[in-house]
């Protein structure tokens, strides 16, 4: 099985604060993998760092066998050697982010062919035809000159979605996609998301959903104040958690 | 009298020639002043600073004669120092231009670092997570989303620095204001009234020019205001 992610030993800190203490993931291709945890345990601080949008003090990220370049600045932090491969990375981590971040003043389709045409070169009516499959997937007709603002959030997260399948990334970045929606809207994203494990898609997903975390990822890691408390097959470890710190989340979070 | 009229005329199309050269290089200065002002690096932060502190603190009149007296004497003591002996006079449409975008340019920088503050994070956040540059990401999605929030201040801005072209004539350039004053001086003679009457019209043609500027920009707004709901009173 060949391994589409790997993160070793990330650390990261704000001023004096550490927030990750050495965190590692491996993903192979198909993983779906969940890190669950409370606030400011560290997991989107963690899920950021991957793609360097928050930028780590320490550790080793390496993409589909491509280690990510990276040299410590002046400020102590990580920053990218090459920017070019930087670039060339991310688009293979595309990223799904809590609030969609689609860009306000493009239409549907033109936020989704904007990295395809742009970043990879890619033809534009090739680009469109990526676009329109990959509606079709999250389940959206007739959006395509719709403007973002004009969409309910489950639809702008699906477009979302869209606009990240339509790089053809090697893994996919969910950082709490539902967290800001409307409950009756969070239903539709996340049958997207499960249609997408089942093709055997790589997924990372920072999620509140334990019931996600259960039911379709084959992977959970239990963040802690930036350790991974817990980690495993998550029939075992959220049904019969061995740490105290997950069996109090869990009651907690109740679902 | 239909001669002097005419003249005047001819001046508006100067006066737009400097009003749009200076509009030009405004922008310009106004979005690198903007975006040394938000970047991380300090000195590109106190020079920006220091740009639009210094330049919006002093009158354009005072700045205007400054740049153009100071600025021609700089330019000759520093040709003399290396070697060269001739006068050089600055072209005074170069000189008006040059001065006139660079006090705008320090009005431009506000109005555009304002408006840059006023998009969400995010939308910049998703550019990078894209792979995009960080040029393109400035120019596919910062510009663009900038424009709707900058224009209502950089109408304000733009109808302040047509009115401002008035003072190139102080340079000895022939512009509206100019033209008008010489006919008006010239006109007395045929009617007391001549001054009132070719002061008249002058503002009148200003008074078209910003009105046709506030309906394309009218248009330009509506352009860039697509995907925006708007709330309503």
């Amino acid at each position: 099985m060949s391994i589409k992610l790997s993160v070793e030993n990330l650390h990261k800190s704000y001023g004096t604060h550490e927030v990750l203490k050495g965190v590692s993931l491996t993903a192979n291709a198909g993983d779906v993998i969940s890190i669950i945890g409370s606030s400011g345990s560290g997991k989107s601080t963690f899920l950021r760092c991957i793609n360097m949008l928050e930028r780590p003090h320490a550790g080793r990220i390496t993409v589909a066998g491509e280690e990510m370049k990276l040299v410590t600045a002046r400020d102590g932090m990580f920053k990218a050697a090459d920017e070019r491969q930087l670039q060339m990375m991310r688009a293979k981590l595309a990223m799904v982010f809590q609030h969609f971040n689609l860009w306000a003043h493009m239409t549907v389709l033109e936020n989704i062919i904007e990295a395809p045409v742009n970043v990879l070169k890619l033809p534009k009516d090739e680009a469109i035809a990526r676009a329109r499959k990959y509606l079709d997937k999250v389940g959206l007709k007739e959006v395509e000159d719709k403007y973002p603002a004009h969409m309910s959030g489950g639809q702008q997260q699906r477009v979302a979605i869209a606009r990240a399948l339509a790089v053809e990334p090697e893994v996919m970045l969910f950082d709490e996609p539902t967290s800001a929606l409307d409950p009756e809207l969070v239903g539709e994203v996340l049958r997207v998301m499960r249609a997408l494990a089942e093709e055997g898609r790589t997924m990372v997903v920072v999620t509140h959903e334990m019931a996600f975390a259960r039911e379709v990822s084959n992977h959970v890691i239990f963040l802690h104040k930036g350790v991974i408390e817990e980690q495993g097959d998550p029939k075992e470890v959220l049904v019969n958690p061995q740490s105290e710190r997950l069996q109090q989340f869990l009651k907690g979070s109740l679902k | 009298m239909e001669e002097y009229l005419f003249n005047i005329l001819k001046g508006s199309v100067l006066t737009l020639e400097v009003a749009l050269g200076s509009l030009a290089v405004s922008v310009v200065l106004g979005l690198l002043g903007a975006t040394a002002k938000l970047s991380p690096s300090k000195p590109l932060n106190w020079l920006a600073g220091i740009y639009s502190t210094v330049i919006r603190g002093i009158p354009d009149l005072v700045l205007m004669l400054l740049i153009f007296y100071g600025g021609q004497i700089f330019l000759n003591k520093g040709l003399e120092s290396v070697g060269y002996t001739d006068y050089v006079e600055i072209n005074p449409f170069v000189a008006g231009v040059l001065t006139i975008g660079f006090i705008y340019g320090a009005y431009m920088t506000e109005t555009f670092r304002g408006a840059i503050m006023a998009i969400p994070k995010g939308q910049m956040e998703a550019g990078s997570a894209f792979g995009m540059s960080s040029l393109r990401v400035f120019f596919r999605i910062t510009v663009p989303q900038m424009i709707r929030l900058a224009l209502p201040s950089f109408t304000n801005n733009w109808l302040v620095l047509i009115k401002a072209t008035a003072l190139v004539s102080i340079l000895g350039l022939p512009d509206m204001t100019m033209l008008a004053k010489q006919a008006a001086a010239a006109g007395r003679g045929i009617t007391p009234l001549a001054p009132m009457l070719f002061f008249l019209f002058t503002g009148v043609i200003y008074l078209a020019i910003t009105t046709v500027s506030l309906v394309v920009l009218k248009q330009l707004d509506k352009k860039y205001s697509m995907g925006v709901r708007r709330g309503e009173f």
